[in-house]
C-alpha cells in the first residue's frame, strides 16, 4: 500500500515525518497522548476527544478492525489520529470493516509511521500543546503558522459542540427501579448502559438544561458526564448543579462532571501538564483504601485547597477527597456529605463505565444506585451481578 | 500495611536441576525473592540442589543449603533451621511440590513453618482439576467463561470410559506434572493407550484429565498479581501466535495481546480476576491461560499456575515489572501500592505496565541431539530454551527474536531459488506444528497461498499472517529494487531486516550492507523499557534497538565494560554461563566500572535490569552488538567487552570484533583462535613436553581414514569449534568413520574434522584455572566418575578428586600452567585431561569461562568468574588474594583434608522425547552432551556426596530390594565386587543369563531374566515388567559394544528406556556403579546430614573440617 508523505508539526516547532492514514487533508488540535493497548474503537468514539488530537502510545493500531457493538457515540470526535503502525487487515470474528476505512470515511486525518515514543516523551516533558498533522503539503513552516493560530484547549467551552440536540431516555434493563437525569456534556453510550443495567431509566439532557427540564424528568439523582474541554469555561452546567445540591438531589459525576463538581463546590481547576490519558492508572479509594486500575481521559483535575486528608466545608456540605491518582496525587474523586453526615453527592475523575479499561470501579454505579434508594428511604441492595467487587 | 513483623526467618526453595519445562527462569526469580527478602533484613534460608544457579552463591541467602530437593533432605534442613515462613511459590513445580508433601506429611506443623505466598488451599484449589473447574463455572454468567468439557480419569479403563462421551481427538494432561510432562493429543484409542498411560504414570496423585479438543483456537495467558488487601493487577498479556495445541513453552508468543479488542481483553481480565480471587492466591503472582475461539469468542480457561512461573520471566522481562520481586514482597505483608515500581521510581506497583513496543519470544529446540525423536510440536514442552527480542513493530521483533537464536536456519531466507516451491505440500506441512513452521508459511506464501488457504492450514491470526506477508512484500521490494535506496534500506530495517539477510538477497555480504547503512547514517536508536509507554521518566536505563527516531541512551563519565551474554539455552551452553556474566557484571561495578550487559534470554538473571548498570536486551549477533557498542561509545568511554565468560556465542564474534576495532578484554582472540587451532595449540602442547593423544585433521573421508589408519581405532571425531560435544562420535571401524564423514555437512578447509585417538580406559579430569601472565590460580581439578568417551556435560565428577595421587595433582598443575602460559591467558582456562597408564594426555583447552565454573565456586567457595572478570581488566592474582577475592593462600588443587567432597551428576532430558511410535529415545550417554542440567551433592565423604547427587538428579539410589543387572562382557570382570556387595547388603540380583552365569560363579545367586532377543514374542516383557511396575529399584546396564549413529542393540535400548520410563534410576557405567554402591552404603547408615555452603566455608577455613 502506498501512502502519501504527511508531516506533524508542534505548536513549539519540532516536526515529524510520516505517512498519511485515514483521510487526506489537514487538521489541528491539541496533541494529547493516550497509553491504551486496547480500545482505539472506544477512544475514537469518546466525545471527551474533541478537538484533540491523539497520539497513540501502543505501536500496532487497527489490528481488530471496526464493529458496530464498541463505539461510544455515533461519530468519531478526535481531531486528529497518530499511530505508528497501522494495521493492514481487520481481524476479528467482530469486524465488519477496517479502521483505516472508517477514518477515511468520517474524514479523519490522520498520520503513521512517526515516532510516536519521541512524541509522546516531547509532550511529556513540555506538556500538552497545539499540533497539526497535513498529508496535503510538507510545508512545515506554513503549517506551523496555522497551529499557533488555532484556539487553545484553555478556555475553550466545548459541551456545546458534542451534546445530543434533543432528549432521549435509556430504558431500564429489567425492572426500573430508579430514575436519572444525565446531563450530556459528550456522554459516552457505556455510561447509560451501565446505569441502566442496574434498573435506572436514564434521560438524557442536552449540556444546557435547566433544572425544571431536570426536575420535569422525575429524577432520583442526577449525574453529569465526562465531556472535552476547560471547565473554567463551562459555567452554565455550574449553576445547574448548584441548584441540583440545593435541592438536595443525589449527585454522581464522571470527569468532566468530576470537575464540574469541584466548580459547583467553589474549588478551582487547573490544566494538567500533560492529562491522563490510559486504561491503567493505579486509584485509591480513600473511603476503603483499595487500589483500582481505572480508565482516565481527562487534561484538567480539581484543584484542592490544603491538605488532602482536610475536609473543606462548602455552602452544600462538607467536602472531601474520596479518590486520588497513586502515580502523581492529582484529585480523581469527591464527595460531598450534608449536615447530617449522609452522603449528598460524589464524583470521579476517571472512567467507571471503563470503554475501554478496566471493570474496576463499575461499584460506583452501585454506590449511586445506593445513594438514591437511601435518599427514597429503601434499604440497599446486594450489588449487581456482573460487578468485580 | 507494612511487612509482616511476625517473621524473622524464611526458607525459599529453588526448582533444581535445569530441566525442559523448568529453567534458569526460576534461578531468576528465586535470586530475586532472596535479594528482596535479605534487603528486608530476613534471614534467608535456601535449598537448591542446583549449582548452576545465582541464587545459590552464598552471598544470596543467610545459609545455602545444596541439597536435594526432597521432602527428606528438606525436612533436614527446616529441623536444623527451624524457618518462621516457607516461600515455594518462586521455585516452580519443583518447590510447589515439595511444599505441598512438607504439609501433607505434617512437617510444616511439626515445626510451626508457615507457607507464605500462596497457601496450601490456594494451591490445592487452582492445581486440582475439578475445584478449578468449580470456580470457573462459578463466575458471573456475563463473563461467559468456561471449561472444555473434561473428564478426570484414574485409570485407563476411567479414559476409554469418557472418551466415549468426549470423542477424539481428545486432550490428555496429567494432574501435578510441570512442562506439560505426560501430556498430548490422542487421535484414536491406541494413542490414548500410550499417552494416557504415560500420563497416569507421570502424575503424583496418578490423575489425568481428558478434554474435548479446542485445537486451533487463540491462545493468551495473563500474569496476574494479588495483595492481601485484595488489591489486583494484570502485568502482562500474551498471546500465542502459534493456536491451542502446542505448549506455550513451544510456542511463538507476543506480548502485548496483539487481536483482541478491547471489551474481549477485559473480559479476559475479568475473569482472571475472579479465579484468582476465588483460588484465593493472596500474596503473589499467578498466571492464567485462555482459548478464545476465533469463530465467535468462546472462552475457555484451560488453566492458572499458582506461583510464578516460565511466562512470569518472560513477562517481567517484556514489561520491566518484576513479578518475582513483587510476589516476594507481597508474601511478608507490603501491599502493591506500597511498593514502589523501581523503573519510574515514583509511581507504585500498583498499576498495569503498558507497551509501547512488541516482545517476541521464540522457542530453542535441540532436536539434533535426538535424531530419533519425534519433531512434531504438541502440548509436550520439548524445547531447551528460548530467545525474546523487543522491537518497535511486530515485524522488527519477530525478526530480531528469529536472528537471536543463532541458527542460521532460523532467520528467514530469501536467498534460495523459489521456483520449486510446491503450495499443496507446503500447506500440508504447516498443518502440523514443528520447529521452523514459519519459514514454511512464508514459503508457502511466496507459492501463492492466501491469507484464507494459511489460516485454515495453520489457524495463525489472520492479523498475524498479514504482518508475514509484509515482510515478504518488503523482501520482494528489496529483490526488485534497482538500488538499495536510503528510504528503502531503512524501511526494511524498520521491519527487522538484518545486514545480513539484505546481504542475501541483494548478493553482497554483510559487511558491505552494513557499511552502506553507515554511510548513509542508518542506524538503530535505542529506546526504552519503562513499563508506562513513556507517561514517566524510567530511571532504569533498559534498553532495545529500533529503527526509530529518537535515542535515548544517556550519556555517562564512568568507562564502561561491555559483557555478552550466552543468547538463548541450548544443551551445552546454559545457565552456567550467564553465571559468569552476572558474576563479572557484580565484580566489575565493585571495581569501579559502569557494567553494559547485552543478551536476548529472558529466562536469565543477566537480563534482569537490577544486574547490571544498562542492559540491552539485543540479538547477539555481529551487527546488533556493533551497534549497540556504537551508541555506548557515543555514550561515553568503552574500555572492552567481555567475550570469555558467554560460551561459544560471544566468543564467536571476538575476532570480528576486534577486526571491527573493539577492544576485547583478557585472553586475546588470537589467543582464543590458538587453542582452537590444531597445528598451533599442537605447538604449545610440544614445547611444554605435554602429551596429547594421536591425532589429525581431514577434510574428506580418505584423509580422515589415513589418520584413523595410523592412530588406529577407536577414534573420536568432531566438528572443530563446537561446544556441548555437537557431533562427536567414538568411532570403531572404518565403515563408521565413513558413515560419519557422510553425514558430517559442515566440513570446510576452514572447519575441518578432527580425529583423534580414542582412549578407552582413561580416567578423564576437567580443571579449571585462572591466569595472569605470571601466577596460576588453580580453581579445582574435577576427576569424571564415568570412564573417558562420555561428555563431560554428561559426565558425573567428583572435587577434589578422589582417586588421584599428589604427584597425579602436580603433573596437573604444572601442565595447567605451561598450556596457560603458552595459550596466552589472562582470566579462565579450562583443560580437560585423561589420565592413561600413568600418563597425563591433553584432550582439549579452552581459554574461557567453563559449564563447570559455577560448580567449582560453589564446592570451594571462591568466586572464580569474578576473579576472571578482574583479572581481564587488569588485576593480577596477587592484587586479588590481596583484595579477599582469591583465598590469601593455596588454591583449589590443594584444599586440604577439611574440605568437603562435591559431586556434580548431570540430568538428562529422555523422558521428554519420544520416537514417532511413541517410544522414549534411548538414554547412552556419549560424548555428545545431551544433559540439560547438573546437581551437586556434597559431604565429607564421597559415597554420601554421590547418594545426594543421584537424590537431588533423579529418584535417589535405593537402600533395599531388587537390583537387575545386565552388562557387556568387557564389563563383566568389573562389575563382579561391587555387583557382590549389594548381594552382601541384602539387594536381592535380578540378571541376564551372561551376567548371572558371571555372578554364580563369584558365589552371587542371581535370578535369570531372559533378554527380550532370546524370547521371540511378548512373553518377554517379564523384564520389562519388572521394570515398569517398579518392582526393580536399581537398573545397571552397560551398553554392547558400539554406540555410533545413535543405533545401539535394541536389548539395552529397552531395558534403559523402561528404566527412565518407570523413573528407575538407571547406571550405564561399572565406574556408576562402583561410586552407587558408596552411596548406598553410606545411605544405609542413615543420619545423612545437611549442611550449608557457608558452615562449609566456615569449616574450611578455620580448619575445624568435616564433623
Amino acid at each position: 500500500m502506498s501512502r502519501t508523505p504527511a508531516i506533524l508539526v508542534l505548536e513549539d516547532g519540532r516536526t515529524f515525518h510520516g505517512e498519511s492514514y485515514g483521510a487526506l487533508g489537514e487538521t489541528v488540535g491539541e496533541a494529547v497522548f493516550s497509553t491504551g493497548m486496547t480500545g482505539y474503537q472506544e477512544t475514537l468514539t469518546d466525545p471527551s476527544y474533541r478537538r484533540q488530537v491523539v497520539v497513540m502510545t501502543a505501536p500496532h493500531v487497527g489490528n481488530t478492525g471496526i464493529n458496530t457493538e464498541d463505539p461510544e457515540s455515533s461519530r468519531i470526535w478526535v481531531a486528529g489520529y497518530v499511530v505508528r503502525d497501522p494495521a493492514r487487515v481487520a481481524s476479528s470474528w467482530r469486524a465488519t470493516r477496517t479502521l483505516e476505512e472508517d477514518l477515511a470515511e468520517q474524514g479523519i486525518v490522520g498520520i503513521s509511521g512517526v515516532d510516536t515514543r519521541a512524541l509522546t516523551r516531547h509532550l511529556r516533558e513540555r506538556g500538552a500543546m497545539r499540533v497539526g498533522i497535513s498529508s496535503v503539503s510538507t510545508d512545515a513552516e506554513a503549517l506551523l503558522a496555522t497551529v499557533k493560530s488555532a484556539p487553545s484547549m484553555s478556555g475553550a467551552d466545548l459541551a456545546g459542540e458534542v451534546t445530543t440536540a434533543e432528549p432521549y431516555v435509556v430504558p431500564a434493563q429489567g425492572d426500573k427501579r430508579l430514575t436519572v437525569a444525565a446531563v450530556d456534556l459528550g456522554i459516552k453510550a457505556m455510561t447509560p448502559q451501565r446505569m441502566a443495567e442496574r434498573g435506572i431509566e436514564v434521560h438524557v439532557l442536552p449540556a444546557d438544561a435547566t433544572l425544571e427540564q431536570v426536575r420535569a424528568t422525575g429524577a432520583d439523582g442526577v449525574f453529569f458526564s465526562n465531556g472535552p474541554g476547560d471547565p473554567a469555561a463551562t459555567t452554565d452546567a455550574v449553576a445547574l448543579l448548584q441548584d441540583v445540591l440545593r435541592d438536595g438531589t443525589p449527585f454522581f459525576g464522571i470527569c468532566f462532571g468530576n470537575q464540574m463538581l469541584g466548580r459547583a463546590l467553589g474549588l478551582e481547576t487547573y490544566k494538567l501538564k500533560y492529562g491522563h490519558r490510559g486504561i491503567n492508572q493505579p486509584v485509591m479509594d480513600r473511603t476503603t483504601s483499595k487500589v483500582e486500575i481505572t480508565a482516565h481521559n481527562h487534561g484538567f483535575a480539581v484543584a484542592w485547597p490544603g491538605d488532602l486528608d482536610a475536609p473543606h466545608e462548602t455552602p452544600y456540605g462538607q467536602a472531601s477527597v474520596s479518590h486520588v491518582c497513586l502515580n502523581d496525587d492529582v484529585v480523581e474523586g469527591l464527595e460531598v456529605h450534608d449536615a447530617d453526615g449522609e452522603l449528598l453527592a460524589f464524583s470521579v475523575q476517571y472512567h467507571p463505565e471503563a470503554a475501554a479499561g478496566p471493570h474496576d470501579a463499575e461499584y460506583l454505579f452501585d454506590r449511586f444506585a445506593d445513594l438514591m434508594r437511601a435518599r427514597r428511604g429503601e434499604t440497599t441492595e446486594a450489588t449487581t451481578e456482573g460487578t468485580v467487587r | 500495611m507494612p511487612r509482616r513483623d511476625d517473621i524473622s526467618s524464611v526458607l525459599v526453595i529453588g526448582s533444581g536441576p535445569i530441566v525442559i519445562g523448568q529453567a534458569c527462569e526460576f534461578d531468576y526469580s528465586g535470586t530475586q525473592a532472596c535479594r528482596v527478602l535479605r534487603s528486608e533484613g530476613l534471614r534467608v534460608v535456601l535449598v537448591n540442589s542446583n549449582p548452576a544457579t545465582i541464587m545459590t552463591d552464598p552471598e544470596f541467602a543467610d545459609a545455602t543449603y545444596v541439597e536435594p530437593i526432597t521432602p527428606e533432605f528438606v525436612e533436614r534442613v527446616i529441623a536444623q533451621e527451624r524457618p518462621d515462613a516457607l516461600l515455594a511459590t518462586l521455585g516452580g513445580q519443583t518447590a510447589l511440590n515439595t511444599a505441598m508433601a512438607l504439609d501433607a506429611n505434617g512437617v510444616l506443623e511439626k515445626y510451626g513453618v508457615e507457607l507464605i505466598g500462596a497457601s496450601v488451599e490456594a494451591i490445592e484449589k487452582g492445581e486440582n482439576r475439578e475445584s478449578f473447574k468449580a470456580i470457573v463455572e462459578g463466575l458471573p454468567e456475563a463473563w461467559g467463561a468456561e471449561v472444555a468439557r473434561s473428564s478426570i480419569c484414574h485409570s485407563m479403563d476411567d479414559c476409554l470410559a469418557a472418551v466415549e462421551d468426549l470423542g477424539y481427538p481428545v486432550v490428555v494432561r496429567p494432574s501435578y506434572t510441570m512442562g506439560g510432562v505426560g501430556s498430548g493429543i490422542a487421535r484414536d484409542e491406541e494413542e490414548l493407550h500410550r499417552i494416557a498411560g504415560a500420563g497416569l504414570a507421570a502424575s503424583p496423585t496418578t490423575e489425568v484429565l481428558l478434554e474435548e479438543s479446542i485445537l486451533g483456537w487463540k491462545e493468551y495467558e495473563l500474569e496476574v498479581m494479588r495483595d492481601k488487601a485484595d488489591n489486583v493487577v494484570i502485568v502482562c498479556s500474551i498471546e500465542n501466535l502459534d493456536p491451542m495445541g502446542v505448549h506455550t513453552g513451544d510456542s511463538i508468543t507476543v506480548a502485548p495481546a496483539m487481536t483482541l479488542t478491547d471489551r474481549e481483553y477485559q473480559r479476559l481480565r475479568d475473569i482472571a480476576i475472579g479465579v484468582i480471587r476465588e483460588v484465593g492466591v493472596d500474596t503473589g503472582g499467578c498466571n492464567i491461560q485462555f482459548a478464545v475461539n476465533p469463530e465467535n469468542g468462546r472462552i475457555v480457561v484451560i488453566e492458572m499456575n499458582p506461583r510464578v512461573s516460565r511466562s512470569s520471566a518472560l513477562a517481567s522481562k517484556a514489561t520491566g515489572f518484576p513479578i518475582a520481586k513483587i510476589a516476594a514482597k507481597l508474601a511478608i505483608g507490603y501491599t502493591l501500592d506500597e511498593i514502589p515500581n523501581d523503573i519510574t521510581r515514583e509511581t507504585p506497583a500498583s498499576f498495569e505496565p503498558t507497551l509501547d513496543y512488541v516482545v517476541v519470544k521464540v522457542p530453542r529446540f535441540a532436536f539434533e541431539k535426538f535424531p530419533s525423536a519425534d519433531e512434531r510440536l504438541t502440548t509436550h514442552m520439548k524445547s531447551v530454551g528460548e530467545a525474546m527480542a523487543i522491537g518497535r513493530n511486530f515485524t522488527e521483533a519477530l525478526q530480531k527474536a528469529l536472528r537471536s537464536l543463532e541458527r542460521p536456519q532460523a532467520a528467514f531466507d530469501w536467498h534460495r531459488e523459489w521456483v520449486d516451491l510446491d503450495k499443496d505440500a507446503l500447506l500440508a506441512e504447516i498443518a502440523v506444528p514443528h520447529d521452523g513452521r514459519l519459514k514454511k508459511v512464508m514459503d508457502a506464501m511466496r507459492a501463492g497461498a492466501t491469507l484464507d488457504e494459511l489460516f485454515e492450514a495453520t489457524k495463525i491470526d489472520p492479523w498475524f499472517l498479514d504482518q508475514l506477508a509484509l515482510i515478504n512484500e518488503i523482501a520482494a521490494e528489496v529483490t526488485a529494487a534497482d538500488e538499495l535506496t536510503p528510504a528503502l534500506l531503512r524501511k526494511a530495517k524498520r521491519h527487522g531486516f538484518s545486514d545480513e539477510q539484505l546481504g542475501k538477497i541483494r548478493g553482497m555480504s554483510a559487511d558491505v550492507v552494513r557499511g552502506v547503512r553507515h554511510a548513509l547514517g542508518i542506524r538503530p536508536v535505542y529506546k526504552t523499557v519503562d513499563t508506562c509507554a513513556a507517561e514517566f521518566a524510567a530511571r532504569t536505563p533498559y534498553h532495545y534497538s529500533s529503527y526509530d527516531e529518537e535515542t535515548e541512551v544517556e550519556p555517562r563519565e564512568k568507562p564502561a565494560v561491555l559483557i555478552l551474554g550466552s543468547g538463548p539455552n541450548r544443551i551445552g551452553q546454559g545457565i552456567e554461563f550467564d553465571y559468569s556474566c552476572v558474576h563479572a557484571s557484580l565484580a566489575l561495578s565493585e571495581a569501579g566500572y559502569e557494567t553494559v550487559m547485552v543478551n536476548c534470554n529472558p529466562e536469565t538473571v543477566s537480563t534482569d535490569y537490577d544486574t547490571s548498570d544498562r542492559l540491552y536486551f539485543e540479538p547477539l549477533t555481529l551487527e546488533d552488538v556493533l551497534e549497540v557498542i556504537h551508541a555506548e561509545r557515543q555514550a561515553g568511554p568503552v574500555v572492552g567487552v567481555v567475550v570469555q565468560l558467554g560460551g561459544q556465542t560471544p566468543l564467536g564474534l571476538a575476532a570480528a570484533l576486534e577486526r571491527e576495532g573493539v577492544p576485547i578484554v583478557g585472553t586475546s582472540p588470537a589467543a582464543i583462535d590458538l587453542a582452537e587451532h590444531r597445528g598451533a595449540f599442537g605447538q604449545v602442547l610440544a614445547d611444554a613436553g605435554l602429551p596429547a593423544p594421536k591425532h589429525g585433521t581431514a577434510i574428506s573421508f580418505p584423509g580422515a581414514k589415513k589418520v584413523a589408519d595410523e592412530i588406529g581405532y577407536p577414534v573420536l571425531v568432531r566438528p572443530s569449534y563446537v561446544l556441548g560435544g555437537r557431533g562427536m562420535e567414538i568411532v570403531y571401524d572404518e565403515a563408521s568413520l565413513a558413515d560419519y564423514i557422510e553425514r558430517a555437512t559442515e566440513i570446510s578447509p576452514e572447519h575441518p574434522v578432527l580425529v583423534d585417538r580414542f582412549l578407552d580406559d582413561a580416567v578423564e579430569i576437567d580443571v579449571d584455572a585462572l591466569y595472569d601472565g605470571t601466577d596460576l590460580y588453580l580453581g579445582g581439578v574435577m576427576e569424571h566418575i564415568e570412564e573417558a568417551g562420555i561428555h563431560s556435560g554428561d559426565s558425573s565428577c567428583a572435587l577434589p578428586p578422589i582417586t588421584l595421587g599428589a604427584e597425579d595433582l602436580d603433573k596437573i598443575r604444572a601442565s595447567t600452567r605451561a598450556i596457560a602460559d603458552g595459550v596466552g591467558v589472562r582470566g579462565l582456562i579450562n583443560i580437560q585431561f585423561a589420565l592413561s597408564s600413568d600418563v597425563l594426555y591433553v584432550l582439549e583447552a579452552n581459554p574461557r569461562a567453563s559449564r563447570t565454573v559455577p560448580f567449582v565456586s560453589k564446592a570451594t567457595g571462591v568466586p572464580l568468574a569474578k576473579a576472571a572478570a578482574r583479572l581481564m581488566l587488569g588485576e593480577s592474582i596477587a592484587d586479588l588474594r590481596a583484595a579477599g577475592v582469591l583465598p590469601a593462600t593455596g588454591d583449589g588443587g590443594d584444599l586440604g583434608p577439611h574440605a568437603p567432597i562435591a559431586v556434580k551428576e548431570a540430568v538428562m532430558p529422555f523422558n521428554r522425547f519420544r520416537t514417532l511410535e511413541g517410544k522414549t529415545v534411548d538414554t547412552l550417554l556419549g560424548p555428545e552432551m545431551r544433559s540439560t542440567g547438573e546437581v551437586m551433592g556434597i559431604d565429607a565423604q564421597f559415597g554420601t556426596a554421590f547418594a545426594k547427587a543421584q537424590a537431588g538428579a533423579q529418584e535417589g539410589l535405593p537402600t533395599s530390594g531388587k537390583v537387575f543387572v545386565s552388562v557387556a562382557n568387557r564389563d563383566k570382570r568389573h562389575m563382579i565386587f561391587p555387583v557382590k556387595r549389594l548381594a552382601d547388603l541384602g539387594f536381592e540380583i535380578v540378571a541376564t543369563a551372561g551376567t548371572a552365569e558371571v555372578l554364580r560363579r563369584n558365589g552371587v545367586e542371581a535370578t535369570v531374566v531372559r533378554k527380550l532377543s532370546e524370547v521371540p514374542d511378548a512373553g518377554a516383557s517379564r523384564l520389562n515388567e519388572l521394570i515398569s511396575s517398579g518392582e526393580v529399584g536399581l537398573v545397571i546396564n552397560t551398553p554392547h559394544g558400539s554406540t555410533s549413529g545413535g543405533s545401539p542393540r535394541v536389548d539395552g535400548y529397552e531395558i534403559r528406556t523402561a528404566a527412565i520410563s518407570a523413573g528407575v534410576p538407571c547406571i550405564t557405567t561399572v565406574q556408576g556403579l562402583a561410586a552407587a554402591v558408596q552411596g548406598i552404603e553410606a545411605a544405609r547408615e542413615g543420619g545423612v546430614g545437611v549442611r550449608s555452603l557457608q558452615s562449609w566455608a566456615e569449616a574450611v577455613r578455620t580448619g575445624a573440617g568435616a564433623e
